[in-house]
Formats: C-alpha cells, sequence, structure tokens
C-alpha cells in the first residue's frame, strides 16, 4: 500500500497560486525526490502534508486515511510524520538531547531514562554523541542539521519529509548530512525531499518528480528525469542547472 | 602549544607597549576630568548664599537619626507590598498575554476581554485605581470585605498586570514562526508548544523589561498610603510635619535608592548576559 497519496492539491497565497492540481504518490520504502526552480511549490508541497498549511483543495492520504479532513487531528497525523527544515529549527534554550527528547517524552509520554537512552543511541550513530550536552549554536550547520534528523527520527516516523536540508550548509558540510539520509534510505526509510542537490537525488531517490508552475510536469526514474527528460520545461530547468555547475 | 611558545614580533611588542600608554593616559584623563568636576559642584552647592539654612532644614544628622525608625518600619511595608505585588503582576500579566495569543472563534471573547484589560489599565492612572479600590469598593459594604491595604496592592497588580503582559506579548511575538512549525511538526500541541517551546525563549528575552517595570513598582507601591496605611515616604512626611525639617524626606530618598540598587544590578546582569549569548560570544 502507498505510505502517501496527493490528488489534485492547491493552495493560493492571495492571489498567488502556487499549487495547482498537483498528484503525487509514494510507496513505503520508496525515496522520492523533488527537483524545481524556486518558487516552484516543493516546499509548500512538504507543509501542506505536515498540515501547516490548509489545503484549498484535493485530498491527501496517509497510509489510508484521509489527513486533508478538517476532522482529523493534525497533532495525531504529525506524530507519525517527520519533518526536516531547510534552517534546521533547532530549540536554541534546549541542549542537543532535550531537543531529541522533547517529542518523545511530552509527546508520546516515554519515560525520560528511555528516550534518553534512544536519543544517546542515534547521536552516537551519527558521531555525534559527545554533543549531547551542548547547546545548538556550539555546534556547526552540518552538525546542526544531523540533530534536526535526529529530533525528526525520535518520534520513529512514518514518512520523512525533508525540505531543501543541505541549501543552508556550507559545500564542505553537505556531505555528512547526505550520508545521513543514504543511511536511511538503507534502513528502509519513506521519504520525500525537496532538493537543489541533482547528483544527490539521481543516486538516492527511487522517483524523480520535477515541479512547475504548481504541478508535477514530468516523474519518473532518475535517469530518465535528470538524464533523458521529455517535457520541454524539464529540459529548459536541467539545461540551466548544467550551466550552473550543479549536475 | 603554539600559543605558548609564540614570541610576538616586534610589530606586535610596539602594539602592545603603545596600547598600555594609551591605557594609562586614558585613566589619568578620567580621574583629572571627575575631580575637576566634582570640585566645581561641591564649591557651587557649598558656595551657594543658601546652602546654611538648606543644609539645616534638609541635612540635619539629629531629625535623621530621631526619624529613622519610623521610615524604616514604613519601608518594611514597601517591601513587603513589592514582593507581594510583582509576583501578582507578573502572573497577571503571563496569564493576559497567553490569553491574547489564543486563537479560534470560540476563545474571541476572552481575547477582547485580555485585549480590553491591558488597553484600560495602562490607560488609567494609577491613583485613580488606588482610590476606587480602596475608597469606593469598601463602600459597597459586602461581606468579607478584604483590608485596605489588600485592596490597595490589588491596585497596583492591576494597573501593572496591564504593562507587564504587553512585555509578555511582545516576547511571545518575537519568537521566529519557524519554532512553531518545528515544535508542531514533532506533534507538540499548541499548549505544548507555548510551555516548552515559545516561553522559556520568549522569558529570557524580555527579561531585562520586565525587571525595569518592577523596578518602576518599587517607587509606586508606596502610593497605597494615600489611602491610609503609613509607607516610606508617608512616614517621612509625618516626621516632617512634626519637626517642620525636611531631612526625613532626604532620608527615605536615600533609602529607596538603596533598596532599588540591587534590583537594578540584577537587571543589569540579565541584559548583558542575553546580549552575551545572542552576540555567541
Amino acid at each position: 500500500m502507498d505510505v502517501l497519496t496527493c490528488r489534485g492539491l492547491r493552495k493560493e497565497f492571495g492571489d498567488h497560486v502556487v499549487l495547482d492540481g498537483l498528484d503525487l504518490t509514494v510507496g513505503e520504502h520508496q525515496v522520492v525526490a523533488l527537483i524545481g526552480a524556486s518558487g516552484s511549490g516543493k516546499s509548500t508541497l512538504l507543509r501542506c502534508v505536515n498540515l501547516l498549511e490548509d489545503l484549498d483543495d484535493g485530498v491527501i492520504e496517509l497510509d489510508g486515511e484521509d489527513i486533508s479532513d478538517p476532522r482529523v487531528d493534525p497533532d495525531r497525523v504529525r506524530r507519525r510524520i517527520g519533518m526536516v527544515f531547510q534552517s534546521y529549527n533547532l530549540f536554541p534554550h534546549l541542549s542537543v538531547l532535550e531537543n531529541i527528547t522533547l517529542a518523545p517524552i511530552r509527546v508520546h509520554r516515554r519515560p525520560r531514562a528511555e528516550a534518553e537512552a534512544q536519543a544517546r543511541e542515534l547521536l552516537d550513530r551519527m558521531g555525534l554523541g559527545e554533543k549531547a550536552h551542548a547547546y545548538p549554536d556550539r555546534l556547526s550547520g552540518g552538525q546542526q542539521q544531523r540533530v534536526a534528523m535526529a529530533r525528526a527520527l525520535a518520534n520513529s516516523p512514518r514518512l520523512m519529509l525533508l525540505d531543501e536540508v543541505t541549501s543552508a550548509l556550507d559545500p564542505e558540510l553537505v556531505g555528512e548530512v547526505l550520508s545521513m539520509i543514504r543511511d536511511l534510505k538503507a534502513d528502509g526509510m519513506t521519504m520525500v525531499l525537496a532538493t537543489h542537490e541533482m547528483g544527490f537525488a539521481r543516486e538516492v531517490a527511487d522517483q524523480v518528480c520535477f515541479l512547475d508552475g504548481g504541478r508535477v510536469v514530468e516523474a519518473g526514474p532518475p535517469e530518465q528525469v535528470l538524464g533523458d527528460p521529455t517535457h520541454p520545461r524539464t529540459r529548459q530547468f536541467l539545461k540551466r542547472i548544467i550551466e550552473a555547475g550543479r549536475l | 602549544m603554539n600559543v605558548l611558545h609564540h614570541i610576538p614580533s616586534t610589530a606586535q611588542q610596539r602594539r602592545t607597549a603603545y596600547r598600555r600608554r594609551q591605557t594609562v593616559r586614558s585613566v589619568l584623563v578620567a580621574a583629572t576630568s571627575t575631580a575637576a568636576l566634582g570640585t566645581l559642584l561641591v564649591l557651587a552647592v557649598t558656595g551657594a548664599p543658601g546652602w546654611d539654612r538648606v543644609r539645616e532644614s534638609f541635612l540635619d544628622p539629629a531629625i535623621a537619626r530621631d526619624a529613622l525608625p519610623a521610615v524604616l518600619s514604613g519601608l518594611w511595608l514597601n517591601v513587603r507590598l513589592l514582593v507581594c505585588c510583582a509576583a501578582g503582576a507578573l502572573l497577571l500579566g503571563l496569564v493576559i498575554a497567553l490569553l491574547r495569543t489564543l486563537r479560534g472563534p470560540v476563545f474571541f471573547p476572552v481575547r477582547a476581554l485580555a485585549a480590553g484589560y491591558t488597553y484600560t489599565f495602562r490607560g488609567l492612572p494609577l491613583i485613580i485605581v488606588l482610590y476606587v479600590l480602596t475608597l469606593g469598593v469598601p463602600g459597597l459594604r459586602l461581606q468579607g470585605m478584604p483590608p485596605v491595604l489588600v485592596l490597595g496592592g490589588l491596585a497596583l497588580v492591576l494597573t501593572y498586570g496591564g504593562y507587564l503582559a504587553e512585555v509578555f506579548r511582545a516576547g511571545i511575538e518575537s519568537i521566529h514562526p519557524s519554532q512553531l512549525a518545528a515544535a508542531r511538526s514533532l506533534g507538540l500541541t499548541y499548549r505544548q508548544t507555548m510551555r516548552h517551546v515559545v516561553l522559556p525563549q520568549a522569558v529570557r528575552r524580555v527579561a531585562p523589561p520586565l525587571l525595569n517595570d518592577v523596578v518602576a513598582l518599587q517607587k509606586d507601591v508606596g502610593l497605597v498610603s494615600l489611602a491610609g496605611p503609613i509607607d516610606a515616604v508617608r512616614a517621612a512626611q509625618i516626621a516632617t510635619a512634626e519637626t517642620f525639617n525636611y531631612t526625613p524626606y532626604i532620608l527615605a530618598g536615600v533609602l529607596f535608592v538603596l533598596l532599588a540598587i540591587p534590583l537594578i544590578a540584577v537587571t543589569d546582569w540579565v541584559t548583558l548576559r542575553s546580549a552575551r549569548r545572542r552576540s555567541g560570544g
């Protein structure tokens, strides 16, 4: 069964239509990469799936349940979805460990000792074990983003949404975050990631979706969409990317 | 290792020596100008034609000694009132600020009441609130009417709660929406997000202005004496009326400043600490 199904999503901000009848399906253990120019609706799509934005039309189903129904409790839905943001959004007043254990303790009502043990395990796996008691402003961007991923993973989500998680990082720090995503894929995590890293999308994604004008214009395996695109808009976009030296 | 064995270059040695000379020079200049200004002030005041009269009626040590017990017992009332009213006003302000952030149509009346409260009590002069509560309310002759001191304290809490609510609200609104998005995306409810993510950051950010309002409250608690209770200023007024000498006022003023110093020092320390934290140093 599909983990995520989006049908005919529409989202407007004032006069500006950001999503215009978007369809998307994500199967179990699948990694879907969303590519497209800035303002093509990638981030808005992820925020809509996480119910951070209200839809203007369309249906979103998570594991077959219509989560766009206003009677659904959004807090209950968000527990099953992990989200990582471009600018990390760690809580600056909490230590790394407290950032990660906040949701397990407060949302899932798990005992503190158990939550901390799990958090330490996650941190050790990412090589951040000695940073458990550090505060976010003492970490590099790459370290902060890995903590943000650990924070999302501590909820044992069904689906991970990654919103341009490497865009704010210095080039030499991108690698450590990407290798974490690779590990997640190996663990079978279902993911939707908005990205500008075409090389990485080609390597890690099972499916690449090119968004333009608020729709998925072209979708398919990475070698087809990135290597031999059929739609003229996709070709145009990739040509600009190649000219900028990013593929 | 390099740090330990590094020998400064001649250029660096010259710079260090120059800076040291500059420091010595600044200290000397500051000391000289302070001494000059101080001397001038003292000469101007003591050399004034009426200085002897002023000294007799404002700075009489014997009268200060006689008035001290009464003024001190008045000051003790100020201190007790300050502690209770500051706690009450901080709590009330926080609650009002939180009520004003509630979303959803159900809460419209609550929001409207909270907004109406902050508008009214920030606009209303404290003295009028005091008169209404300490003179008007007892006039209702209700059963179990609290003493005038409690009613006066309530007037202070109501007035300062309005100011503090706005300070808290400014703090809450200064937290970037991305923090809320991150908290909500983890499944935290609105209330949990407020409690664990927004408020801890907001309160830290507005601690200096909050403490500043508490310093202001420290001076205003004495106004309850308008309704009868004798605070430090009122005690000084009584002593002045008995001796026809203003020294008790000066005494009360000095005591107020001494009382404020620790609070102001805490405020400065908190401000400095939050400024340091923001600059990441």
